[in-house]
């Protein structure tokens, strides 16, 4: 059970207040007309898995209703940081190598 | 007196209270404040189970949670029965009823035990695997006689009559473990100020200091827990937890805990909660969890008689039971020179003690050892008991001389008789909880053992779990961290060092004070405290201890898989020699042994044997023991009953059902119900007499000839609000929204990234800035959840707002040729075709109160879907109803509404639909947007290669060859009947009804290129091995055109 | 046709009427605060004109700090998360407030009655405490939670926004059709305490 620092009710709460959902910053492009179907595919279905960092998204289900993303380690299930939707992590898988 | 074994004096046991009790069937007396096994030991029970593997017989070996053999049944009857228990940890209460779970079909008299015997020596490790893998399709069949043997207990047959629920919390500082770690911890974090809570499995707080004999202060040990006790319970910021087993430690610092509460007073309690499971958040987790004595690995070890030495000791200085007359001692360090001195204090004769350490030189030798001496009791250094002879009790010891690194007998064998034999190898930190987490233990030479190694969490250790054993340092080291805990917790400076000594290493391993965060971590400054004056440690007077020997197992005259058998995991009947055979195949992972020779994989987790089973991989490997591996330990720490698991959450608080404003209208008639997500929808509402399918058909020519009349409101609604809305909402959908008048509505498709469909639903034009949206009734949070998804992420700039109004409005759809006259009844307003035509919305009344009456249609009839607010949704439908009697208004419920829809061929999402269906491949090319301007969701999928297929599954209607056989939904397709199994499937059928307007069956179905296939046949291969046939056909059943809801 | 119009709040079945004359005694109390108006507003808070607008119309100042709640004698405002709020007004209110309350705001926002929606339990009592640590996981220590405080969350299987409104108690926003859910949950956790209806 994590416990998840949501950035706009800005304080803890506990993790079944969440639901994730999968990788952050993936970004629709933005003329999907223009791509071919291996890049559109790229977009649609492929997502890393790292073992270490990982930027998720998260939303506050149960409380405010914001998505939001977090940078949370896969092995250790420590929460970096939280941050909100439109920002950029201050913490990468760089930063810790 | 009955209970042979028990002392006049002594105990924590109150015997004026005499408790009644039946172990297989005979009765017993004991007293309040044993457990079952201190009450079977003191009435001389030896043997109380039966062996897993070999059906040995088997006695008490311990006093706490790692005991293997003592596992009953208890409860008297099929609800309150319960497997598994440990009777070490089982509190007596009176008429307490139980039985050994394993020994099928008694404890004396085994038939097992004859396989055990004669196939002793056919029953290696993998015995299993070896011989009843093959053949595979027996398995199933062996299982069952292994299972009947080897008796893991029998789950109740009747529903569980008690009451549990959970209850969450929050602290500064938990505690867990209340010996005497834990005590002087928490003492030391409320005295900081800090929110504690402490918890302890059993049913007196205090631990080790419950039977201990030394002095703190000048005063006894269960003084000084009285005293400590007392005063935690005087502050308000500390919860005590007794019978409560912190079972999970999980991230975060969030625990489990299961508190018995009622166990101990008797088998069910109808008034009160039986077992609570505690939820908790703490800033600081202290882990003060102790350590478990190792029992020696030697022949025939299993004898009942064969006890930890620890154990020994709490019985008689606990419990007041001396569980036999004449002991024999081995032991590797001093510690356990203390069971032996209080059997001898009991009055009880000790005949030897086999000290595996070397002679001691001449006054080196520890307090305990020389008091021993002192004391009369003959005691042999480097010596061993190396086997042990009896059966059903142990009647004598063999002991012989062994080398100084324990690894070979070195001279005569000599005989002792007695009748019970005590082992202690020395201690094991309790790090289970740690190792939940996953971190990992680290081997500690200097106290032959694992502790809790390097951790995420925020987490302290203290006294046992840190290696850490006499009473002073433990103390020291609680108090310590109970002030480090708090002042990491709570950001106020601890008070000065209690102790002038370091704290050990292993405290700083772990300890990761700051709190894993986000962000801003502390939104609030930290609140004044009212600081407490610390105690400080109490004066003790500790004996001198010579250092242990590290030895696990001793040898034999005879190589080890010759000699006489000696246990390392009692529940699996594990030996060593079946570890050393393990490891002689070429099992030389700890993690392949375990799994192998099914070491520690009981449900004591291998508490006893695995830190043995190691020791001997390791030497039979020539490595260490942390070359050899590590022990991880899982959730839980013992196990918890399904009860506490689940909580309040059962019976009709399973699930919460979600009700319509009229459903007690429903009720009323005679409405069967359906679970539509969670809510309960009317299914049909069948007459006195009728049968499911009488009533459907009634309903369906109601409504086709008259009027019907649905509650619709469990339909999700979002108010769509703000200058965006429209092309918010042509970004979502598949169809286009710019030319939607105010005041009408439009059907709209959504279909995900993938190009599948997702949800539908009927969306109105309230005004140029503002949109009703209605959702499937499964699928309502879902779509909301998708919408606000797309405009927080990808759209912020679109300037629209959605709220769930769901709950807000009642719907009910009436619907039929009647419906117009029964809402002109009701209302002022024009709903005459001219001026409310098909695809309109418009606001009202309707039978005094406001009012949104929407003119579509999900029946191909002329519909009306009113809409108001829900609390007067059942004077409106009353209303309605009383207005329609004279065209006989026939309610109806979700199975008619499915068959007059899927009459007109209209798709329900996640019926006809899976996530794998475009809009294309239901033929619905009209609900797809040709020249919106946005690239909307969805459509950049449709343009791919596998979406392009022509052999895609495709929607088409069919009509059975026999007109009366109703298709059985989900059955498979297939073009040719005849082809061999396995067949190649070419599509499923998703719907299927009888139509009583049709007059004949019908289905909708998903074909491998259905839509040019009309009039061809398919074929339903169905589970009683009989084939029929359908045609294919349009999936639009009746009145193609679509007349009858446009007049 | 009636003239009478036949009103019922989400726990009309439950006949709090009946239960309040034989349930005296108890440590936990409940109460349904039934038929009030409620009203979902959306907006911008960063918006002068949106504030500006809702303070006119309400006479309240909008609460901006994440999880708090001001109130006057005609409305409550709650804040719900950083760009939504619930407005609680006297039942029969909630049209005139929506009309003031977009007479007064220009810009982009959204208001929605949800009055048919939802209702309100007041919960209170020496025990209401344990109840509430028996539903949800939020920490119940006046520091982490003080009078006034709004949160949403988890209770139970369902979720719902929870307001104190004392040390011992608090207001819970539950769903029409969640209504009955949370009565049957209510009476199962506070079984051991006592529960008493009041009306």
């Amino acid at each position: 059970m994590l416990h998840i620092y949501c950035p706009y009710c800005e304080e803890y709460r506990e993790e079944e207040e969440f639901h994730p959902h999968g990788q952050a910053h993936i970004v629709r492009p933005l003329a999907p007309e223009s791509l071919t179907d291996e890049e559109w595919s790229q977009y649609l279905f492929f997502r890393k898995n790292p073992r270490g960092l990982h930027h998720e998204m998260w939303v506050h289900a149960a409380g405010c209703r914001k998505f939001f993303n977090m940078t949370r380690h896969t092995v250790t299930y420590k929460i970096l940081e939280t941050y909100k939707m439109g920002q950029q992590p201050s913490i990468t898988a760089e930063d810790t190598q | 007196m009955s209970q042979v074994n028990r002392l006049e004096l002594g105990g924590r046991i109150n015997r004026h209270k005499t408790l009644n009790f039946t172990f297989n069937n005979k009765t017993y007396q004991g007293f309040e404040g044993d457990t079952l096994a201190s009450a079977l030991l003191a009435n001389g029970v030896d043997v109380v189970g039966r062996s897993f593997k070999y059906s040995r017989p088997r006695g008490i070996i311990t006093a706490d949670a790692q005991e293997p053999n003592a596992i009953f049944q208890i409860g008297s009857n099929d609800a309150s029965t319960i497997p598994n228990p440990r009777a070490t940890q089982t509190e007596l209460y009176q008429n307490l009823v139980c039985n050994a779970t394993n020994g099928w079909p008694n404890v004396d008299f085994d038939l097992m035990e004859t396989v055990g015997k004669v196939g002793g020596a056919a029953m290696p490790p993998g015995f299993y695997y070896k011989t009843f893998m093959f053949p595979q399709s027996m398995w199933m069949s062996y299982e069952k006689i292994i299972r009947k043997g080897a008796g893991l207990g029998s789950s109740p047959l009747q529903p569980d009559p008690d009451t549990y629920d959970k209850m969450h919390h929050h602290c500064d500082v938990m505690v867990v473990g209340a010996g005497p770690a834990g005590l002087s911890a928490a003492l030391a974090a409320a005295q900081a100020g800090s929110r504690v809570i402490i918890a302890d499995e059993q049913n007196e707080m205090g631990g080790s200091l419950l039977c201990s004999t030394q002095l703190l202060d000048g005063m006894s040990a269960s003084a000084w827990v009285a005293n400590t006790l007392s005063e935690l319970e005087q502050n308000e910021n500390v919860t005590l937890l007794p019978r409560s087993t912190v079972f999970g430690y999980f991230d975060h610092n969030f625990l489990g805990i299961n508190e018995r509460r009622s166990d101990h007073i008797g088998e069910t309690d109808s008034n009160g909660t039986r077992q609570r499971l505690h939820k908790v958040r703490a800033k600081q987790v202290i882990l003060a969890t102790g350590a478990h004595e190792r029992p020696l690995v030697f022949g025939n070890n299993d004898v009942p008689g064969c006890m930890l030495a620890s154990a020994i000791s709490t019985y008689i200085n606990r419990y007041a039971v001396v569980p036999g007359n004449t002991l024999s001692l081995m032991t590797t360090n001093d510690n356990a020179y203390k069971a032996a001195i209080a059997w001898h204090d009991a009055g009880k004769q000790v005949t030897v003690i086999a000290d595996t350490r070397p002679i001691p030189e001449a006054g080196t030798e520890g307090d305990l050892v020389k008091q021993a001496i002192e004391l009369g009791i003959k005691v042999l250094f480097g010596h061993a008991i190396i086997n042990v002879k009896g059966s059903k009790r142990v009647k004598s010891v063999e002991v012989a001389p062994i080398s100084s690194n324990g690894e070979k007998v070195e001279g005569e064998v000599v005989s002792y008789t007695c009748d019970t034999v005590a082992s202690s190898g020395g201690w094991s930190p309790v790090l289970h909880l740690s190792s939940h987490t996953g971190s990992k233990p680290v081997w500690r030479d200097d106290i032959q053992g694992f502790v809790p190694g390097k951790t995420e969490q925020a987490q302290l250790i203290c006294g046992g779990v840190n290696g850490v054993y006499s009473l002073t340092q433990v103390l020291n080291e609680g108090m310590q961290c109970g002030a480090k805990a708090s002042q990491a917790a709570t950001g106020e400076p601890a008070q000065e060092p209690l102790a002038d000594q370091e704290p050990s290493a292993a405290l700083e391993l772990s300890a990761e004070l700051e709190p894993s965060a986000g962000k801003k971590l502390s939104a609030e400054p930290a609140p004044k405290l009212k600081l407490v004056e610390p105690s400080s440690a109490p004066v003790i007077k500790e004996p001198v201890e010579a250092p242990a020997m590290a030895l696990f197992h001793i040898p034999h005259v005879k190589p080890t898989s010759r000699a006489p058998k000696q246990f390392v995991d009692y529940q699996n009947d594990v030996t060593a020699a079946g570890i050393e055979l393990a490891n002689r195949e070429g099992f030389e992972s700890i993690e392949h042994v375990k799994r192998y020779t099914a070491l520690g994989f009981g449900t004591d987790q291998g508490k006893l044997g695995n830190i043995n089973g190691m020791a001997i991989t390791a030497k039979s490997l020539g490595k260490t023991i942390p070359e050899t591996g590590t022990t991880i330990f899982r959730p839980m720490y013992t196990p918890v009953t399904f009860g506490a698991l689940s909580g309040s959450d059962v019976k009709h608080l399973f699930d919460p059902a979600r009700f319509t404003a009229m459903h007690s209208w429903h009720l009323a008639n005679g409405a069967e119900f359906e679970d539509v997500g969670q809510w309960k929808r009317p299914w049909y509402f069948p007459k006195p007499g009728e049968t499911m399918q009488q009533a459907l058909q009634r309903e369906c020519l109601a409504t086709r000839n008259s009027v019907g009349i649905l509650d619709a409101s469990t339909l999700g609604k979002i108010d769509i609000q703000g200058k965006d809305a429209r092309e918010f909402l042509n970004r979502i959908y598949t169809n286009p929204w710019s030319q939607l008048a105010v005041g009408k509505c439009r059907y709209g498709v959504m279909c995900k990234e993938d190009g599948m469909v997702f949800d539908d639903g009927v969306t109105s034009c309230i005004n140029d800035n503002r949109f009703l949206m209605t959702t499937t009734t499964g699928g309502a949070p879902a779509v909301l959840s998708w919408l606000e998804l797309w405009h927080q992420t990808e759209w912020p700039e679109l300037e629209v707002y959605f709220s769930t109004v769901t709950d807000h409005w009642s719907t009910m759809t009436i619907s039929g040729p009647n419906s117009r006259k029964v809402l002109e009844k009701l209302t002022d307003a024009d709903v005459s075709n001219e001026a409310f035509p098909y695809m309109g919305w418009i606001a009202t009344e309707v039978a005094g109160v406001k009012a949104r009456i929407f003119r579509i249609s999900f029946t191909g009839e002329l519909s009306f879907e009113i809409n108001v607010q829900a609390n007067h949704g059942l004077h409106t439908w009353e209303a309605v109803m009383a207005a329609g009697e004279e065209f006989d208004i026939t309610p109806y419920g979700t199975e008619t509404m499915h068959i007059l829809r899927a009459e007109k061929g209209f798709i329900i999402v996640g019926q006809d639909t899976d996530g794998s269906v475009t809009p294309q491949d239901l033929d619905m090319n009209w609900v797809v947007g040709k020249k919106k301007e946005f690239n909307y969701l969805g459509k950049r999928s449709w343009t791919r290669e596998d979406n392009q297929r022509s052999d895609r599954k495709q929607f088409v209607g069919l009509k059975p060859k026999d007109k009366n056989f109703v298709l059985p939904e989900g059955a498979q397709l297939v073009f040719e009947p005849n082809q061999s199994i396995p067949m190649t499937m070419v599509g499923h059928v998703t719907s299927s009804y009888y139509s009583a307007c049709l007059g004949h069956s019908f289905a909708l179905a998903v074909v491998k290129g259905g839509l040019d296939r009309m009039g061809q046949s398919v074929f339903v291969p169905l589970a009683d091995g009989t084939t029929v046939e359908a045609e294919i056909c349009s999936s639009v059943f009746y009145d193609a055109k679509g007349d009858r809801q446009n007049v | 046709m009636s003239n009478i119009v036949n009103v019922q709040s989400p726990l009309y079945h439950a006949d709090f009427e009946s239960l309040a004359s034989v349930t005296k005694e108890g440590g936990v109390s409940l109460r349904e605060a039934k038929l009030l108006g409620h009203l979902n507003l959306r907006g911008n808070s960063d918006s002068p004109e949106f504030k500006n607008g809702v303070e006119k119309a309400l006479g309240l100042t909008l609460p901006l700090t994440p999880c708090t709640s001001l109130q006057n004698d005609d409305a409550t405002i709650m804040w719900l998360s950083p760009d939504e709020w619930l407005i609680i007004v006297e039942g029969g209110q909630e049209a005139t407030v929506e009309e003031t309350l977009r007479a007064n705001i220009t810009g982009h926002f959204a208001v929605s009655d949800i009055s048919g929606g939802q209702t309100i339990l007041e919960i209170s009592g020496p025990d209401c405490i344990k109840v509430m640590q028996k539903s949800t996981g939020y920490d119940f220590h006046l520091k982490q939670f003080p009078v006034g405080k709004v949160i949403g969350t988890a209770f139970a299987k369902s979720s719902t926004y929870i307001r104190r409104t004392s040390y011992d108690s608090f207001q819970l926003v539950v769903r029409r059709s969640f209504a009955d859910y949370f009565w049957l949950w209510l009476q199962q956790s506070s079984k051991e305490y006592g529960l008493r209806i009041t009306l």
